[in-house]
């Protein structure tokens, strides 16, 4: 009987595994089969007014790369303050059950937000507030991440780099976090991929534009949100595009991945 | 100077929110060079007494001290450690009253920089000094001839004896006076244990030592002075010898036989 459990285990749970990278499969031939058409050297160096996408490449890049600029030493030195500074203490609590609920709240609601403090005082849609509400979006998961791995790792770790004379701060930043450093980075670049491909944030905040743009407080151009705008245009050329676009996109965040994981093996 | 290295006076200790404190008027000499063990069934204090001598417990607040921990350095100084109260005050008791935990506590660091580390924050830069000392300390421990190839490897990749004798090289590094041990072959194989066992015995040349041990075998092997705790207090405290063939109170008797514990 528990040979068999076993065995009915095994072969569900490869069953499943097939199942996913099935999907994952699926998706890209259909990306690489609709978009292959409209994939060509030729939109990597036209904006998307003549129907390129390198500027739609530049804005999600900048503002995905500015929000994690932002996010990724704020959220960290949360983290620490939580699991190493306030632990156990009611106010490090509440941080955590706010960091959890802002991470499950819907990518719309935060993109509603930013629009209602940042979009319609400026009277258009900007850039900054794009930014913004990829920080919101990102914050809690890195808060959490660094919070998460560090409490992995050991007591007696601290412990130890006290009883040989190191100070607290000295303890946390040079033996704590770089014991926690794998798990903290594998997070960082997953919180990175995940406000890569979020459309729905930037929807209301940075809107999108065809033409290039450098001024943040500026309608800036978003990948996803235009992705999304010519997916529902009538014009075959346009949706194609769309397609190569989205193609353009998993693969940065593919590579993002791989990326990540190479990074990690390295410094093993 | 005095023939006591440290010496538990009247001492109680109560963990911070705790109805009654774990060790009650422990009076307990460390005597100099020599191995001093402590043991005791699960639960009796050991570990908090041990860690009350270097003062670790003040990583988490509100625990209650109450009499008094003399610490008779070298340099004829008599300090109780239990008035101590800055961070620099902290950092010289550590460095002179060093520790080894049960479980080997590599860095995430390369094998040189563990050892490296205390002594960068004692203040030493020079590179030669460095390269010198975190040898020396290596052959201390009997692990030169094992990793002196790969000195830069990370100390996480070391077997679990390997990684022991590692943290010890790190605290003997820094010359203390004094090395705190809290059961620090428990989570080894025999081999392991054997070689920590004889390297106590070596170190106990330059060191006064105090080890917590569950293994009445070790204790009587290595160890000089015994003392015999039960229940948040010291029952009975003598040379190893009498603790094993002559105990005093019935209480000893029957641990160390093993009636109990
Ligand atoms: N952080 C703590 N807070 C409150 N009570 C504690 C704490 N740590 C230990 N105690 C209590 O103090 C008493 C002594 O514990 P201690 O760890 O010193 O025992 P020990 O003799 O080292 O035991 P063992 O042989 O299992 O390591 C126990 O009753 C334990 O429950
Ligand atoms: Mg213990």
């Amino acid at each position: 009987m528990r040979l068999f459990l076993n065995k009915a285990f095994l072969v569900l749970s490869t069953l499943t595994a097939i199942l996913g990278l099935l999907f994952l499969g699926w998706i890209i031939v259909t990306l690489v089969s609709k978009g292959m058409e409209s994939l060509t050297p030729y939109i990597f160096t036209h904006d998307l007014v003549d129907n390129g996408i390198r500027n739609l490449i530049w804005g999600q890049i900048v503002l995905a790369g500015l929000a994690t600029v932002f996010g990724i030493p704020i959220g960290v030195l949360a983290g620490v303050y939580l699991q190493e500074y306030g632990n156990h203490t009611k106010y490090a609590d509440f941080i955590r059950d706010l960091s959890d609920v802002m991470m499950s709240a819907p990518s719309i609601v935060i993109g509603t937000f930013i629009y209602a403090i940042m979009v319609i005082p400026m009277g258009h849609t900007n850039g900054w507030a794009g930014i913004a509400a990829l920080f919101v979006m990102m914050l809690p998961i890195v808060v959490r991440t660094t919070d998460d791995m560090l409490s992995l790792v050991p007591t007696e770790l601290r412990e130890a780099g006290m009883a040989i004379g190191a100070s607290k701060y000295h303890v946390i930043m040079h033996i704590v976090i770089r014991a926690a450093k794998v798990g903290i980075m594998t997070g960082l670049i997953l919180a990175f991929a995940r406000i890569m491909g979020e459309t729905a944030p930037l929807l209301y905040t940075s809107g999108s534009t065809i033409y290039m743009e450098t001024d943040l407080s500026q309608t800036y151009p978003a990948m996803t949100v235009s992705i999304y705008n010519l997916a529902t245009m009538p014009d075959e050329k346009l949706v194609s595009l769309a397609w190569a676009a989205a193609l353009v996109l998993t693969l940065m965040v593919l590579g993002l991945n791989l990326l990540g994981r190479y990074i990690i093996k390295e410094k093993r | 100077m005095t023939q006591n290295k440290m010496e538990v006076k009247d001492f109680s200790f109560t963990y911070k929110g705790a109805a009654k404190p774990s060790l009650r008027n422990i009076n307990l000499p460390i005597e100099r060079k020599k191995v001093t063990a402590l043991i005791g069934p699960s639960g009796c204090g050991k570990s908090t007494l041990l860690r009350s001598m270097n003062r670790i417990h003040d990583l988490y607040p509100g625990n209650k001290y109450e009499g008094q921990i003399m610490l008779h350095t070298e340099d004829e100084g008599h300090t109780d450690i239990l008035t101590l109260k800055k961070e620099n005050d902290f950092i010289w008791l550590r460095q002179t009253v060093g520790m080894v935990f049960q479980k080997p506590t590599p860095f995430p660091m390369s094998i040189f920089d563990n050892i490296a580390y205390g002594l960068r924050l004692q203040g030493e830069k020079n590179k030669a000094v460095l390269q010198e000392k975190v040898e020396k300390s290596l052959k201390d421990v009997a692990l030169w001839k094992e990793v002196k190839d790969r000195l830069n490897d990370d100390a996480r990749g070391l077997s679990g004896g390997q990684q022991q004798r590692l943290c010890i090289a790190r605290v003997v590094a820094l010359k203390p006076e004094v090395i705190l041990f809290d059961e620090p072959t428990s989570a080894l194989d025999p081999l392991s244990t054997l070689a920590i066992e004889e390297m106590i015995f070596e170190l106990k040349q330059d060191y006064t030592i105090a080890i917590v041990t569950h293994n009445m075998q070790q204790a009587s092997r290595i160890s000089d002075y015994t003392a015999f705790m039960y229940l948040g207090e010291l029952i009975e405290f003598d040379t190893t010898d009498n603790i094993f063939t002559a105990p005093k109170k019935q209480q000893t008797e029957d641990y160390i036989t093993g009636k109990f514990g």
